[in-house]
């Protein structure tokens, strides 16, 4: 499976000075890590977390999860430093804030590149996620998404953007309706993953699980959490019904004896099973299978038939 | 100096008293008969109250060398104890056996007593500063630690006779009718107090809330009851039973309960007639709280939940979760509430909830038991009992007994506490055999005993996090390192003593 296609239901972030949380990364089954140098670590700490989080991608090697460094933003002289000591300890990719410009992720993946030249990494090892979290953000994210092959998803930064506003966030969120649905589309358009913002209240699993059912429906993949504590309810929004996996498992079986007589496209029971939905179903089972539900083994070669 | 079957050495003699060496959790039969008490005559109109404790004491004849008792259903808001061991010596008593059911911190007042020589031994283990004066050799004070079972089983057999048993009645009539139920020191259960109410040669009934005859319900009756005696207090009721039991808030903690949770699934065990008990700890709570959940999502009709009682499984009963609760003991005011409501909420005796030499106890009948650790080792050994400094800290409870009697136990508990890893080669100290234990649930994976294969491969099929105990012990040794064995010399300052009467380890005095 390629890091494009990768389940991220739900990218957690852990502070990166905080070494009794960093402990923790490989216990939560969250699909990814979101190990954070920006916003949580305190200007004195800045030095420390960098070298905790080294570490700790040194030490840890089995990690069971992605995971992403977010760096300060690039235009902030914390920027270099945290990308010069947290790349040799090979972190999945970088999420990258205030990416309001497409040339801001340029500039990451030039950096990217160089780094993997140097530590003669195969170039694209790093990923990136950037964060469209401002109004200008908005405005750019549809050449932002597409500044980069290194880009698997594009993630929705909220409370940064009403900042920007000069708006407050509610819980409903009827003043992001706008900036999610450019974000998925941008997203979608580019052909990768949209990631929602943040819910910053731990302590309600009702309004989290409500928002997680409103951003799906929008088209999101997937969602940032502050709290493990989110984990599950996030997880039970993504996990498909069964319903669903059976439609799924048909249409795979449909195209497997399309694909014997020579086509690619087939009815089922009266619906045109082709590529697009060959894909859908693809991606139903392959969140199944990360739920434990079905035992499937999903290859390119099931996906898109044999070159 | 005797090795028992968990490689322990252990005394066969101890203060002048002999005893077995664990060999297993099902086979030792001692040959005796139940104990008895003396008959007594009572004519009609003889009033059983008296002015003060020292009168009961004088009247229950108590002289050196003889044993009381009291029970810990008031916990650390008792005062009974103190109050007693003051009035023992105030009239000159000493070298006297404290034979109660559980000892708290509360009773660090009697540690003068112990110094100058009024109680010299104690057949109960202890929680707090007396467990560890005793272990630094501080206090000369002998600690044989028991389970719930096993007490009732010392006191029913005679290997522990209780020459006066004083009982704190939170409700109680002028003949010694009593309960827990009502009253300012209401705690609810009174199931440790049975056993001492049946065997001691004396009974005396100790309330602060003196009611006209008949109290009622009756717990226990007035055919039990030798004498009453009115105090102003029993205790504090803010540390008599805690207004809340809380679930666990640590996504550590929560993630441990759901693992148990689906632990506890795919076991199969969770059908109809399901029985079940958990501690009062925040994620025993987390794990009662999901499987709540799942009964009600799966339409189980459980049968009956025991143990020490909360709010969760009040709320379970009421929900039609349960048919029954068992309450040996009510751990917050909810459960206090109910038991005097709910007639399906029982009182029941810590005989018939745990005593393997009686003719069936309902651990026995339990499908599934969720127990806490201080630590576990890689043969699944349980310590509860001593701390990390090797100071013995805490009482057993019914940790042995529901592992014994439950198809299932599992152990739930953090990998790491503080710096300390909680997986360890060895326990410090066997609370409970390894034998008896089904699986280890912490947060960075799941140990099955190679006694439940089916119930491992069908947890490896659902995709949860298995590893073998020794791999999860090294992972988390990864982290902490290797901490410094405690060092203790050969002194035994106490013996833990397995359900059925064996000792399964000895405590010795730490080396400072």
């Amino acid at each position: 499976m390629s890091d494009r296609d990768r389940l991220r239901r739900t990218l957690l972030y852990v502070p990166g000075n905080m070494p009794g949380m960093l402990q923790n990364i490989p216990v939560f089954e969250a699909d990814g890590v979101m190990i954070d140098l920006e916003d949580a670590v305190p200007l004195a700490e800045k030095d420390a977390a960098r070298t905790l989080t080294a570490s700790f991608l040194r030490t840890v090697r089995d990690r069971q999860r992605e995971i992403f460094v977010r760096i300060n933003a690039l235009d902030t002289k914390y920027a270099e430093a945290d990308l010069r000591e947290v790349l040799p300890a090979l972190p999945d990719g970088i999420r990258l804030p205030k990416a309001d410009h497409p040339e801001v992720v340029e500039r990451l993946d030039t950096r990217l590149t160089e780094t993997e030249e140097r530590l003669g990494l195969p170039i694209g090892t790093f990923t990136i996620i950037p964060s469209i979290e401002s109004a200008v953000g908005i405005l750019n994210v549809v050449e932002t998404a597409a500044a980069s092959r290194r880009i698997v998803a594009l993630a929705f930064g909220a409370e940064d953007y009403t900042a920007s506003m000069e708006i407050q966030r509610s819980k409903t969120g009827e003043e992001l309706f706008n900036a999610r649905s450019r974000v998925v589309w941008a997203a979608k358009a580019a052909g990768v993953q949209a990631i929602d913002s943040i819910f910053s209240d731990a302590g309600d699993m009702d309004g989290l699980r409500q928002e997680t059912e409103l951003v799906k429906r929008l088209g999101f993949t997937g969602k940032s959490l502050v709290n493990p504590r989110q984990i599950d309810v996030v997880h039970e929004v993504f996990r498909p019904k069964q319903q669903e996996i059976d439609e799924a498992l048909e249409v795979m079986e449909a195209i497997a004896r399309a694909r014997e007589m020579g086509t690619g496209v087939i009815s089922l029971r009266g619906r045109m099973v082709d590529a697009p939905v060959v894909k859908r179903a693809a991606r139903t089972l392959k969140t199944a299978v990360a739920f434990g539900m079905i035992a499937y083994e999903l290859t390119d070669e099931v996906i898109h038939g044999k070159e | 100096m005797a090795r028992n079957s968990l490689g322990r050495e252990v005394p066969e003699l101890f203060h002048g008293r002999r005893y077995e060496p664990y060999r297993d959790p099902w086979s030792h039969q001692p040959q005796a008969d139940r104990g008895t008490r003396p008959l007594v005559r009572r004519n009609p109109r003889e009033s059983k109250v008296l002015g003060s404790l020292r009168e009961a004491i004088e009247k229950a004849g108590l002289t050196s060398g003889m044993t009381i008792s009291t029970h810990h259903h008031l916990r650390n808001g008792d005062v009974l104890l103190n109050r007693l061991v003051e009035e023992l010596d105030a009239m000159g008593l000493r070298d006297m056996t404290i034979a109660s059911s559980s000892v708290h911190p509360v009773h660090a007042a009697i540690i003068p007593a112990i110094r100058k020589g009024v109680v010299t031994r104690c057949e109960t283990g202890v929680n707090g500063l007396i467990g560890e004066l005793v272990s630094r050799g501080e206090l000369d004070f002998p600690v044989i630690v028991r389970s719930h079972g096993g007490r009732a089983r010392s006191i029913i057999g005679e290997d522990v006779t209780i020459d006066a048993a004083f009982i704190a009645a939170p409700c109680c009539d002028e003949t010694g009718n009593l309960n827990g139920v009502s009253g300012p020191s209401a705690c609810g259960s009174l199931g440790y107090a049975y056993t001492d109410a049946r065997y001691a040669r004396k009974v005396i009934a100790v309330t602060d809330h003196l009611v006209p005859y008949p109290a009622a319900p009756v717990s226990i009756s007035q055919s039990d009851v030798d004498w009453v005696v009115t105090l102003d207090s029993l205790g504090d009721p803010q540390k008599i039973v805690s207004t809340t039991t809380r679930i666990t808030r640590d996504p550590a903690g929560l993630l441990i309960a759901r693992y148990a949770t689906q632990v506890i699934e795919a076991s199969g065990l969770l059908r109809d007639g399901f029985s079940f008990q958990t501690g009062s700890g925040g994620i025993s709570l987390a794990v009662a709280d999901n499987v709540r959940r799942r009964m009600k999502e799966l339409g189980v009709k459980g049968s009956f939940g025991c143990g020490g009682i909360t709010g969760y499984f009040v709320d379970m009963l009421e929900e039609g979760c349960f048919e029954t609760l068992f309450d040996v003991q009510c751990f917050d005011i909810r459960a206090v509430q109910s038991i005097g409501r709910n007639p399906r909420h029982r009182e029941i005796s810590a005989d018939l909830y745990a005593n393997p030499f009686n003719r069936g106890t309902v651990v026995d009948r339990l499908d599934c038991v969720i127990l806490g650790a201080t630590e576990v080792d890689v043969d699944f050994n349980v310590n509860v009992n001593t701390e990390s400094t090797g100071y013995l800290q805490h009482n057993t409870g019914g940790h042995c007994d529901t592992a014994a009697g439950a198809k299932l136990a599992i152990v739930v508990a953090p990998s790491m506490r503080g710096r300390l890893p909680i997986v360890r080669d060895r326990v410090t100290t066997v609370t409970t055999p390894g034998e008896t234990i089904g699986v280890v649930v912490t947060e960075r994976g799941i140990a099955v005993s190679d006694r439940h294969p089916d119930l491992k491969a069908e947890l490896l099929r659902r995709r949860l996090p298995v590893k073998d105990i020794r791999q999860l012990h090294e992972e988390i040794c990864a982290i902490t390192g290797q901490p410094r064995p405690i060092e203790f010399t050969d002194d035994v300052v106490g013996l833990i003593e397995y359900r059925d009467g064996t000792i399964i380890d000895a405590i010795r005095r730490v080396r400072e």
